[in-house]
């Protein structure tokens, strides 16, 4: 193991990666204990300092890596590309060196049309200071991902920390060959607050925070089929599932658009008409569907798999 | 934004072999400190980009009293701050050292 | 004749004039505002519940809006000052005067309102200390109340949130008072009596439960490294070494990170069975892990808590609870427990001042007191001895002679250096003190004086100011643990460092705790979900709380 520049540094004191909370830990110690020990080599890391050009305009401090780690590393000894975001860092939100980082992550796993790509998403969408350029970056990473998609590489998305994963990052998320997500995750486009701001709270009362994670969190996307696999909180369980879902996520093409396209056709019509969550977990054939949020995870993933539709070749 | 640079010597270098390190997030109460072994074996740098202006003198304190305590010889530490206190920012840069001197996994 | 019975032919007549609009006792809830009207006369003291956590609502939306041509210049004497209406009645005029303990929800807006001569303060009280006057010279004409339930004779059911009611109740109904009460239902048969009712004269059923408030309920996920380090000063450097088993904690994160460390680092220290066993505490669901680890034997409860109720039934060997199996809390008693029974009070504070004062008051903001002056005050009234209180005493007058000389409680007050916004907790003024100028106060409110703390506990390190002997060194002890504040810097660094020598000041390097190790792996749980795990899904923490 030789000692470079690149290095990045190891998170002291914590307890082995069984344990570790995903929700609780940073995006460098996610990546850390998600790969291989010692594996990791970052991209653009910090004493680059490519900082965003943009926050001091608003007076707001930058951070070293931009909120964005990127680089290379292995998994069961198996190479793959990272990329996490620090969900505490200007929410976790993209911006032009961010979203650039992330672009030209894509690109170069493109170029080895091999090498996996673990997404570490934890992301409130586009930052309002940078919102022309963070808008792009959305449109290039999503670009950028299915020309990777195309080229034979598995993309996917890991989902469990504090920021979820909405606006641009629920749209990249969308194009990912597949979804791992835990309990706190969410995934969606429009934030619960915007959606209250706009439609009103009878609509949608972002502060119930129940029915937040009953139309958004990681138990409704596995039981809807917007994520493939639910995971329990601990790093060590993102990692198994990580590896599963790059083994099973299926190859892409023309032929695997189109049936996405019938699959989402097919899920509204038959949950286009239910007002919560809980009619739909009812209509797939989920006993007991009121307990679903308060179930214990191997419990809940006993029953996902029974209620799942047949496997499909989408995505 | 204010930006400070304080210079110090230091009793000894910093332990082990590490070249960089990095710890904390850049969030409101909170800071992030890259260390990088860059300078000779007595002296030490910080440096600091901070969004809560005007509190020179605390930031003075508080790097003194962390050379003091720490020896931090050889570290150039530069910090981006999100408004933390004084006992936040200790704490960072004592972790910062102490992940700069651990040996590598 | 009829002169010694004037407040019971009041009362008659008042009570007539009120039962013109029930039947039996029951009232419907829109009869509640004409209720009122018929009930209270003007200048009348009422007291309206008003509780630290549960509010009669229903009835404080009916006093605001009675006509203020009928009812007016009412004195209110209550707990809280919580809900809008409580003031509501103020701007419209149906009251004038005020008597009361804690205003925490409405801090600036009955600053204004004090400030803008809009109310007639009588005086900010410690809870046992209004509840004092209750029964001598704040005595209820009326008292509004809230129950969980009624039967149609008037027995109440007050449940989890007892609270206040049983103190109310007895000033109000024993002198010649009525008492109205809202619940969320009537039935056949309460599940226990709490209140008998031969002393409630009407019962009014509202449309949805009154409120209560989580204000317990503290997120692990929220719990710093800052707060993690001050629980292990306090847990190694004044629980262990005193042995302190009886105690109260205030409310607040660094109470509740002391009561998350202690299965984990109060168990590596050897702590167990020897500290932290008996509590005066509302049901903090922080504890659950050290209740279920066994480090509790018994809790006395001011109140409840949201989301606790089956785990507390569940738990009956540990806490208060009733035939009916639910919670039995009881403010008043609690109280004189925190102020006989204890060994020690820790809580935090928002302002220090260089002898001790502790104060929450800032001049835009107005909380009151709660019982924080009583649980952190020193009982002198107290008799019986234990190890902690003797020690305590000794330090404090280490040459007086030992059986003469009185134990001392504990009051230490917790906190980092700098609080929220990066405030600054010590002052070399408080603003208390400019609010008693601006006021014309004739007392500064203070919520707990310099002479009864005892120790402070900062990030920095404790200070033990029993074995201070001089104002010189108090004010140096606080100065050494005051950090980086203005404070702090302008210490007197030699004599900082003597007081070290002596032990007056602790830092954790003094009692082997690395600052570095102060990390969240230490929580026994470390989010609402761990707590609700720790429990075997027993807690139910309220919505606000929830990631799932």
């Amino acid at each position: 193991m030789n000692i470079s520049d690149r290095e990045t540094a190891t998170v002291p004191h914590l307890a082995n990666s069984k344990t570790v909370s995903w929700y609780e830990a940073s995006a460098r110690q996610r990546v850390q204990l998600l790969l291989d020990a010692g594996s990791f080599h970052e991209f653009i890391g910090p004493e680059q300092r490519e900082e965003s050009p943009h926050l001091q305009v608003f007076d707001l401090p930058t951070q070293f890596d931009d909120g964005i780690i990127i680089g290379r590393g292995r998994i069961a000894g198996a190479p793959v590309f990272v990329a996490a975001q620090e969900g505490r860092f200007m929410g976790g939100a993209f911006g032009e060196v961010h979203g650039a980082k992330l672009t030209g992550l894509l690109r170069a796993a493109r170029d080895t049309k091999s090498v996996p790509v673990l997404i570490l998403f934890d992301t409130g969408g586009v930052r309002l200071q940078e919102a022309n350029a963070g808008e792009l970056a959305i449109a290039e990473i999503m670009r950028a991902l299915i020309e990777a998609r195309m080229a034979g590489v598995k993309i996917v998305g890991l989902i469990g920390g504090r920021a979820g994963c909405y606006g641009g990052g629920g749209l990249i998320a969308g194009c990912c060959s597949a979804l791992a997500v835990s309990e706190q995750g969410r995934i969606g486009v429009s934030g619960p607050e915007v959606i209250e701001t706009n439609r009103g709270v009878e609509e949608f009362n972002s502060r119930d925070r129940a029915l937040v994670w009953r139309t958004m969190g990681g138990k409704h996307r596995r039981l809807l089929g917007g994520a493939e696999a639910f995971v329990d909180e601990t790093i060590q369980s993102f990692r198994s599932f990580a590896l599963h879902l790059i083994g099973s996520a299926p190859v892409f093409g023309a032929e695997v658009l189109k049936a996405e396209q019938t699959r989402l056709e097919q899920r509204l019509q038959r949950f286009g008409l239910c007002a919560d969550a809980v009619d739909i977990w009812k209509a797939e054939g989920v006993a007991d569907a009121e307990a679903v949020p308060v179930m214990a995870a191997a419990d809940f993933n006993d029953l996902a798999n029974k209620a799942r539709e047949p496997r499909y070749d989408a995505r | 934004m204010e930006t400070l640079s304080y210079r110090h010597k230091a009793q000894e270098r910093a332990a082990g072999s590490k070249s960089l390190a990095i710890i904390g997030v850049v969030a409101s109460g909170n800071l992030e400190v890259l260390v990088e072994r860059l300078l000779p074996d007595t002296e030490c740098q910080v440096d600091i980009n901070t969004a809560a202006e005007g509190f020179g003198a605390v930031w003075e304190a508080v790097v003194a009293d962390f050379v003091e305590r720490r020896s931090p010889g050889g570290l150039k530490l530069s910090i981006n701050d999100g408004g933390a206190r004084p006992d936040t920012v200790a704490l960072r840069l004592a972790q910062a050292v102490r992940l700069i001197e651990e040996d590598d996994q | 004749m009829t002169a010694w019975r004037k407040a019971q032919n009041s009362r008659d007549a008042r009570i007539a004039a009120g039962s013109k609009l029930a039947q039996g006792k029951v009232v419907n809830a829109r009869d509640a505002t004409a209720l009122l009207e018929a009930v209270i006369r003007p200048g009348d003291r009422v007291c309206l519940e008003g509780d630290n956590q549960k509010q009669a609502d229903l009835l404080a939306g009916a006093l605001a809006t009675v006509d203020a041509h009928h009812v007016h210049d009412l004195h209110m004497v209550q707990s809280g000052v919580v809900l809008p209406e409580h003031l509501d009645v103020f701007e419209r005029g149906i009251a004038k005067r005020l008597d009361y303990s804690y205003s925490g929800p409405q801090s600036a807006r009955i600053a204004k309102m004090l400030f803008g001569g809009k109310i007639e303060l009588g005086a900010v009280h410690t809870y046992l200390e209004l509840f004092a006057r209750y029964f001598i010279d704040l005595t209820p004409h009326v008292a509004l109340i809230a129950a969980v339930s009624a039967d149609r004779e008037g027995n109440l059911y007050t449940g989890p949130n007892t609270e206040d009611t049983p103190t109310v109740v007895e000033a109000t109904a024993f002198k010649d008072g009525v008492v109205i009460a809202q619940v969320n239902e009537i039935v056949d048969k309460v599940p226990r009596v709490d209140i008998p009712g031969d002393r409630v004269h009407f019962v009014v059923r509202a449309d949805k439960p009154f409120f209560v408030e989580p204000l317990f309920t503290r997120d692990p996920a929220a719990i710093t490294e800052g707060q993690i380090l001050t629980a292990m000063l306090a847990l190694k450097g004044i629980y262990g070494p005193y042995g302190i088993k009886r105690l109260n904690h205030g409310i607040g994160f660094n109470t509740a990170a002391i009561e998350l460390l202690l299965p984990t680092y109060g168990e590596r220290l050897g702590l167990k069975g020897k500290i932290a066993s008996r509590f005066a505490l509302n049901p903090h669901p922080a504890l659950i892990p050290a209740i279920e680890a066994g480090w509790v034997e018994q809790i006395h409860s001011f109140g409840s808590e949201v989301g606790m109720d089956d785990y507390i039934r569940a738990r009956s060997d540990v806490f208060f609870t009733g035939d009916d199996g639910s919670l039995r809390s009881n403010r008043a008693f609690c109280q004189v427990a925190g102020l006989y029974a204890c060994d020690m009070f820790i809580g935090s504070t928002l302002q220090i001042d260089l002898q001790g004062n502790s104060s929450t008051i800032t001049t835009a903001r107005i909380a009151g007191f709660g019982g924080a002056p009583n649980m952190g005050s020193d009982a002198r009234g107290r008799r019986h001895p234990t190890e902690p209180w003797l020690r305590a005493g000794q330090e404090a007058d280490p040459d007086g002679p030992a059986t003469l000389r009185r134990g001392r409680k504990l009051v230490v007050q917790i906190g980092e250096t700098f609080g929220d916004k990066n405030i600054p907790l010590f002052v070399e003024k408080l603003d208390a003190l400019i609010l008693a100028e601006k006021l014309k106060l004739e007392l500064a409110p203070l919520m707990i004086y310099a002479d009864d703390v005892t120790h402070i506990v900062t990030e920095e390190g404790i200070a033990n100011l029993l074995l201070c002997r001089d104002k010189d060194e108090r004010e140096q002890a606080i100065r050494g643990v005051a950090g980086y504040t203005d404070v702090g810097r302008a210490r007197n660094k030699k004599m900082v460092q003597r007081l070290r020598e002596r032990g007056v000041i602790r830092r954790p390097e003094d009692l082997d705790i690395d600052p570095l190790d102060a990390d969240r792996s230490l929580l026994a749980a470390r989010s609402i979900k761990d707590l609700v795990r720790w429990s075997g899904g027993l807690y139910a923490p309220p919505s606000q709380f929830r990631n799932w």
